[in-house]
């Protein structure tokens, strides 16, 4: 088990690095090309992902509560109601960062933690320049400001998947349009929003600080990769609580 | 020139550098040579500020690397370029960015002057038509020419290598150590290379500093390395067979035969 002491070392290593890669770059033009290489690289790539499980994870739902949930007494808007607040509140921000933590997370441990071990961080520190702040700072605000259109994909394509299950016949598109038009609450979207955003900046963080700080060799690359999958997963559960509760 | 002063370093319990004092001069192949865990880059790594030291002083041309402030000691590593065990290459870029990437960083050039520039830096090392290639896919010679390529680029005042023919054949070791000895002669670099290798050290060893169990034992040149009195040193210089054979009859032609 990891002591009190050493979980407090790592917490304080883990402030100085993020203060460390959080200032003003030292070329905005490189610093503009890494940005959108990393958007393009964590947020772009992840489109496919996040499409394909949210489609089915939309049609999962709507199917359960019709099948499972739904009775007589209840009016028939509800399935199409619960499965855009289930969608909007909870899946395409928390439970998908949970995903895109492995996805994302690995990728950043594992390159930063390969650019250690093979000296290319080294090398940057000597010419001068901040690598913590190169590297890393793109790959948060990438993620950070993709993150939005990341989530109000997953939404549509849950909605989508939703409408899908009318194929099989268990629900009507009637139906479904009175459920997801009951008492919609824009706020919610927003809060959507705003979860993923911090999930966003824990997941690009916490794997960075696991890739950048490794030492030793390639087993280690892959426990940072591991752990950094791990920690941030851990971090935005314990996150979706408290945020959850100030949010609404 | 830099100089390094009563340098002190420990890992934990484990003493490394014990009193390290040297010179290293302008324009010539400065040599750091020893045993393997002697701790030649430990002493590399606390004179570039990769570690930092326990107590001592580490002078570059008088500024003192462990007093700077922050925005000095970065001024400073514009000055330094170096060459990495492993190259050091930057896999995700190719190799002509590699070689630009130290003068998108920090010149003003314009993009067309920067090409230029790097692939000058390329022809200095005898590498052409390789630019749109990956790292990978090429050599480990001609990675560490990369590498030599890229730190020379912002034309450096200091140059570090931290043995920069491990891995290498014996012939392109040779054609590596001159071009680190040509390049410091023509641009009056100060270069500190790491190695263990004889042949550099009698090829390029202008200014030698060995070091054994993190002490430093002995300083002189390539000329006088052979006649060195030295228990540790001879021990390590004689330590092959066809070595100490070649001393032998060295000694016996100038009339120092032995027994
Ligand atoms: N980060 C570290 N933590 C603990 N001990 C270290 C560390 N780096 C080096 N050492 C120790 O310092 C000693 C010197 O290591 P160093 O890498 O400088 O050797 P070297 O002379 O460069 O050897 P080689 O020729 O094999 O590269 C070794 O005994 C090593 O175990
Ligand atoms: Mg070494």
């Amino acid at each position: 088990m990891v002591s009190i002491k050493e979980s407090l070392q790592g917490l304080g290593e883990y402030v100085l690095l993020i203060g460390k890669a959080i200032s003003v770059p030292d070329r905005w033009k490189m610093f503009w090309k890494q940005y959108v290489t990393e958007m393009f690289q964590l947020g772009y790539n992840s489109i496919g992902i996040v499409l394909i499980i949210s489609f089915f994870i939309g049609a999962v739902i709507c199917l359960q509560i019709k099948l499972n949930i739904q009775s007589a007494w209840m009016p028939t808007m509800v399935t199409g109601y619960t499965t855009r607040e289930i969608m909007l509140l909870e899946f395409s921000s928390s439970i998908m960062c949970l995903i895109l933590a492995g996805k994302v997370g690995s990728n950043i441990a594992s390159e930063l933690g390969t650019m250690r071990i093979t000296q290319q961080i080294d090398a940057l520190e000597i010419m001068g320049v901040n690598s913590a702040n190169f590297l890393i700072l793109p790959k948060v605000l990438g993620l950070m400001t993709i993150m939005p259109i990341l989530v109000t994909f997953s939404v549509f394509a849950g909605i989508i998947g939703a409408y899908a299950t009318t194929l099989l016949g268990t629900t009507s598109i009637a139906e479904l349009n009175e459920g997801f038009r009951y008492e919609f609450n824009q706020w919610f979207f927003w809060c959507g929003i705003v979860k993923a955003v911090v999930y966003a900046f824990l997941i690009t963080t916490i794997s960075s600080y696991k890739g950048y700080s490794v030492e030793g060799g390639s087993v280690e690359v892959g426990k940072a990769s591991t752990s950094a999958v791990v920690t941030s997963s851990i971090y935005i559960l314990f996150s979706d609580i408290f945020l959850t509760n100030m949010l609404t | 020139m830099i100089e390094v002063k009563n340098l002190y370093k420990s890992f934990e319990d484990k003493e490394v550098l014990k009193n390290i004092n040297t010179t290293f001069c302008n324009g010539e192949v400065n040599l750091i040579i020893g045993q393997s865990g002697s701790g030649k880059t430990v002493l590399m790594k606390n004179i570039v500020g990769l570690l930092t030291p326990e107590k001592g002083q580490i002078l570059y041309d008088g500024r003192d690397l462990c007093t700077l402030s922050k925005k000095e000691r970065s001024l400073l590593r514009r000055e330094m370029g170096m060459i990495f065990q492993s190259a050091a290459l930057f896999d995700s870029m190719t190799v002509l960015d590699n070689v630009m990437f130290p003068l998108n960083m920090f010149s003003d050039k314009t993009w067309d002057e920067r090409k230029k520039r790097a692939l000058t830096c390329l022809e200095r090392v005898d590498l052409h038509n390789v630019g749109q290639k990956s790292p990978g896919e090429l050599s480990g010679g001609m990675q560490k020419r990369v590498a030599i390529a890229r730190a020379i680029a912002l034309e450096p005042k200091y140059l570090f290598c931290d043995e920069p023919n491990s891995g290498l054949d014996p012939k392109t070791s040779i054609i590596i150590d001159e071009l680190i000895a040509g390049i410091t002669h023509e641009d009056k670099i100060t270069t500190i290379v790491n190695t263990h290798d004889m042949n550099s050290v009698m090829g390029i060893g202008e200014n030698i500093t060995f070091i054994c169990e993190g002490r430093a034992e002995w300083t002189g040149s390539n000329k006088e390395i052979l006649s060195a009195d030295n228990k540790y040193l001879e021990e390590f210089i004689f330590a092959s067979d066809i070595l100490r054979h070649l001393k032998q009859s060295y000694d016996k032609d100038n009339g120092k035969a032995e027994k």
